[in-house]
């Protein structure tokens, strides 16, 4: 099964490629930058959910004249930001429809001007009636976008749903709800930008998608490719609130850099990102399921919703994601997936990491316990029954042609959480204690890369050069924010070519120097960039084995030499490479059936919880995670990866509340928006299998996204385990639990194996 | 609220503004500011020295921690009028030359710093931990980290790099106990 494995970079822990700088303190994040002259922006932004503007006051004790103020009649383009749809304007004209919304720009030489000023622009509004949640906006009783507020719906089906449900030996149903979840990443947004009549808009900034912002920029200042470039600075941490959001940023900089006529930094302060940026979509999933009498699945109906708040941005997509990953990693011959996302007046929400998968397979996979209940069988049991395996089909009907392993993932997980044992010992435990402990499961897949025809759509472009002095550059608008692109990307460019790791090193992420490489998003830079950039390196080499006489085994001082005699005769060396999807892919997306992905990641997290039924508080106390990501390409920053997606899920399940108060974060401060700290991550226990992946770079499949999937239903799984009491939403704050513990009676026993 | 005059005598006043005299990472530094400034804006605007972090602003993240005359701050919580003849180390007192500080190592090796924000406010507590605790447990090292939040790797990594920063230190110090006291002198 490991094959392939035998290379000198690619596999090993290299230092990370950024990783001095990093530590020197001397990382340059965009709020460390300077330019000559350069101005501050602030933003005024709707105090309601949803109105017409009725007039704009500007405060006579602030003397304006010292200010640059910038309004919608500012922009010389079109006034949206540019992504799916052109509904989200730039700066608000006329009306709001969220909290937080940009209405107006200052900028000021003295950014500590500017707080007061903020508060001096008095703006009045005739109020409309708001929808806050997925209830009232499906009820369609008061429409706040398009004809009927809905954003975007899928339908998918697989067999024949109705009559499978009439032969069924047991029939389960349920309701699952997750709430928002914020980022928090450390840096908040920010950009610095530039305007001259001559040369354009120039941004740098924290950002995870160069050329999403390029094109927002190009659409709001109606200016050709050459007048807008985008550089990405070191960044902060993202985790997808840095796909989309920071094209408002970078307009909204470089609309008052266009005015001042200075260089403009916009960065926001924490209370302001916590209010005025996306979350994770909040969800409602409602399952119905028919099995046969040994525990099959026979046929699964799924209905599910999502809050996108007040603007489309990439609800669609997300929507689409959480779609493809309702079902879990299961086969059933009957499948009917509805979805729909539906606008409301808070916030938009938008990506990050999983992207509408952990609100799935949260439902999913706390569903399969409940169905275990129900059915008087083991969790264990009741998946190892319905797992997929290579060959079968799961819910859009695609072919599992590549090995399945997820009975040895499962195995993997019992053994080393030594789940039976611990379980039956804490079943005795927790009798004679106020404190009750349980073991609880979850297995899911996570799909690399785009959804269906995504990636031949983005139609990337990557590659590799050798400059003048003998470097080699990897050419990609992939970002590093933290998960290891920079590292990964130069190993692969290292093993590729025959040199050293520290031959190879990243081109600046700047749309003047790099191709549209694809944003960073979906998991998809290992396998699809990393694929680019393995084969751009082996056309590099035929380029100079048939032009400049290298040889078929070369030494890293005749690669070079080969080069400077390639460069020589003929100038640049640059070797390009396109997207070119995998054979006997097939998608349609009008019925939602085909390859949906290219590859899948698979993986098995068993948690173990402690209950406190004194304080109601929940404790996840140890975490294992077992997963096939193809080849890992670099051990230390694989597992850390995980590590970390897996400490987000534990505050996804039990810390993080977004507070939402008619329409606005009622808790935007680290005080009170509580993540888990040092004292709270439990040891994380992480095992790789590696199968490597054909298509994937040197073997990758996506491993970003994965371990967020599954922490929150494993954790409710277990909690379900230690005091019988099955919890259907999420966050669960000690406040649930009591709620739970004092009006629920203890749902079916479970069952030990 | 002090104000400058209530700080020893050095410092003199002019339209708001006092000069504070400290020791940055071995330099004596003065500057003339407000009093109020936070030593944070202090630190990044008029030293130049960047690698300090602003995260929250209220002293949760931990981003901005520096050490203070042998006290672990947030240097967003301080006005500078605090640090008026005060020993201060920052991240870019860390490394001695080209050589990585033993905790920097460590977490370039372990894969401790991953986005790269937090970790200048990680480093500095992980330090002001091994000065005063050189063999410290998991317990103790998850501890003295809760107060500086990270995002990117779920901790096990930064604690994996404190254990083996402990190690080589305690090495280092079997060989030549000499160049680690001048080295925490600072």
């Amino acid at each position: 099964m490991e094959k392939c494995l035998t290379t000198r970079i690619v596999g090993a822990s290299v230092p990370r490629k950024e990783g001095a700088d990093k530590l020197l303190g001397r990382a340059c994040y965009v709020d460390d930058m300077e330019r000559e002259g350069m101005w501050f922006g602030a933003t005024v932004r709707s105090a309601i959910p949803r109105g017409i503007i009725r007039s704009i006051a500007f405060d006579r004790h602030i003397d304006w004249s010292e200010f640059t103020v910038v309004t919608a009649r500012d922009i010389p383009g079109e006034n949206h930001i540019h992504l799916i749809m052109t509904d989200q304007p730039c700066l608000a004209d006329g009306k709001v429809n969220h909290c937080e919304e940009p209405i107006l720009l200052l900028a000021h030489p003295d950014k500590h001007k500017l707080r007061k000023a903020v508060a001096a622009v008095h703006i009045e509004y005739e109020l409309l009636p708001p929808v806050f949640s997925i209830e009232e906006s499906e009820r369609q009783d008061v429409i706040v976008w398009g004809a009927d507020n809905l954003l975007k719906s899928y339908l998918l089906e697989k067999g024949d749903v109705d009559s499978a449900f009439s032969r069924a030996a047991h029939l389960v149903e349920g309701e699952y709800r997750t709430g928002p979840q914020e980022h928090l990443y450390i840096e908040n947004q920010g950009i610095i930008a530039e305007y001259s009549a001559e040369r354009g808009v120039t941004v740098w900034g924290s950002l995870q998608c160069p050329y999403y912002v390029f094109k927002s920029l190009r659409a709001v200042f109606d200016l050709p490719e050459e007048k807008v470039r985008v550089i990405q600075t070191e960044t902060g941490g993202a985790f997808g609130g840095k796909e989309d959001f920071p094209s408002n940023v970078a307009c909204h900089a470089a609309l008052l850099a266009m005015k001042c006529g200075h260089p403009v930094k916009v960065v926001y302060d924490r209370i302001e990102d916590l209010a005025a940026t996306t979350k994770r979509h909040p969800s409602r999933t409602r399952h119905r399921t028919a099995l046969d009498k040994e525990g099959k699945l026979l046929a699964m109906e799924i209905d599910l919703a999502t809050d996108g708040g007040a603007y489309a941005t990439l609800s669609s997509t997300v929507l689409s994601r959480a779609t493809l990953h309702a079902s879990g990693p299961y086969l059933c011959p009957n499948v009917r997936i509805r979805s729909r996302s539906w606008a409301t007046n808070n916030v938009p929400y938008g990506a990050f990491r999983g992207f509408g998968a952990p609100q799935a397979v949260f439902a999913m996979e706390r569903h399969m316990d409940e169905i275990a209940a129900v059915l008087n069988m083991d969790p264990v049991e009741l998946r190892r029954r319905n797992f997929l395996h290579e060959g079968d089909t799961n819910a859009t009907e695609q072919l599992m042609r590549e090995p399945v392993i997820l009975d040895q993932l499962l195995d993997r997980a019992l053994t080393e959480s030594d789940y039976s044992a611990r379980r039956r010992r804490f079943a005795q435990e927790n009798s004679g204690s106020t404190i009750k402990r349980g073991m609880g499961i979850s297995a899911f897949y996570h799909g690399s890369g785009f959804t269906g025809a995504g990636e031949v759509y983005l139609n990337s472009l990557a590659g590799v050069d050798v400059t003048h002095d003998g470097h080699v550059r990897v050419l990609v608008s992939n970002t590093e924010f933290g998960q290891g692109t920079n590292t990964i990307l130069t190993q692969i460019a290292a093993e590729a070519l025959g040199i050293e790791y520290s031959d190879a090193a990243m081109a600046a992420p700047d749309t003047g120097t790099v191709p549209n490489s694809g944003p960073t998003v979906a998991s998809r830079t290992g396998m699809v960039v990393g694929r680019l950039i393995e084969r751009a390196g082996l056309q590099l080499l035929a380029l100079l084995r048939e032009h400049a006489g290298l040889g078929a085994s070369h030494t890293r001082d005749e690669f070079f030499a080969a080069c400077a005699r390639y460069r020589a005769a003929h100038g640049e060396l640059v070797s390009l490479c396109r997207y070119e999807a995998p054979p006997d892919v097939h998608w349609d997306d009008e019925k939602y059936h085909g390859e949906a992905y290219g590859a899948y990641a698979w993986a098995v997290q068993v948690a173990q919880v402690a209950v406190d039924t004194v304080t109601y508080s929940a404790e996840v106390e140890e975490f294992w995670t077992v997963q096939e990501v193809g080849r890992v390409l670099h051990p230390i920053l694989a597992a850390g990866q995980i590590e970390g997606g897996v400490a987000q899920g534990i505050g996804y399940a039990l810390y993080e509340k977004v507070v939402m108060q008619d329409g606005r974060m009622a808790n935007n401060q680290m005080t009170n928006y509580i993540m888990p700290t040092a004292e709270d991550v439990p040891p994380i226990h992480v095992y790789f299998e590696q199968i490597p992946f054909r298509y994937g770079g040197f073997g990758a499949k996506g491993i970003g996204e994965l371990p967020h999937d599954g922490p929150a239903p494993a954790i409710l799984n277990a909690i379900r385990d230690a005091i019988g009491i099955g919890f259907n939403s999420i966050p669960l704050l000690p406040e649930d639990l009591y709620a739970g513990l004092v009006s629920n009676q203890p749902a079916e026993e479970p069952v030990l194996p | 609220m002090n104000t400058a005059r209530n700080v020893n005598g050095r410092e003199h006043r002019s339209g708001g503004q006092a000069t504070i005299h400290f020791t940055v990472n071995g330099r004596n530094r003065a500057v003339t500011v407000p009093p109020m400034k936070r030593l944070l804006d202090v630190l990044r605007e008029d030293l130049h020295l960047t690698g300090t972090k602003e995260g929250c602003g209220e002293g949760e993240c931990g981003s901005c921690s520096v050490r203070m005359n042998g006290e672990l701050v947030n240097s967003c919580l301080v006005p500078v009028l605090q640090a008026e003849g005060a020993k201060i180390l920052t991240v870019e007192g860390l490394a001695v030359g080209k050589h990585l500080h033993p905790l920097q190592e460590a977490f370039l090796n372990q894969g401790g710093a991953q986005c790269g924000i937090c970790t200048p406010g990680m480093l500095m507590a992980a330090e002001q931990l091994l000065a005063q605790n050189p063999h410290p447990t998991m317990a103790e090292i998850r501890e003295a980290l809760a107060g500086n939040l990270c995002r990117c790797t779920g901790f096990m990594r930064i604690f994996e790099s404190v254990v083996a920063a402990a190690a080589a230190e305690s090495a280092t110090q079997a060989k030549a106990p000499h160049l680690e006291k001048t080295h925490h002198a600072r």
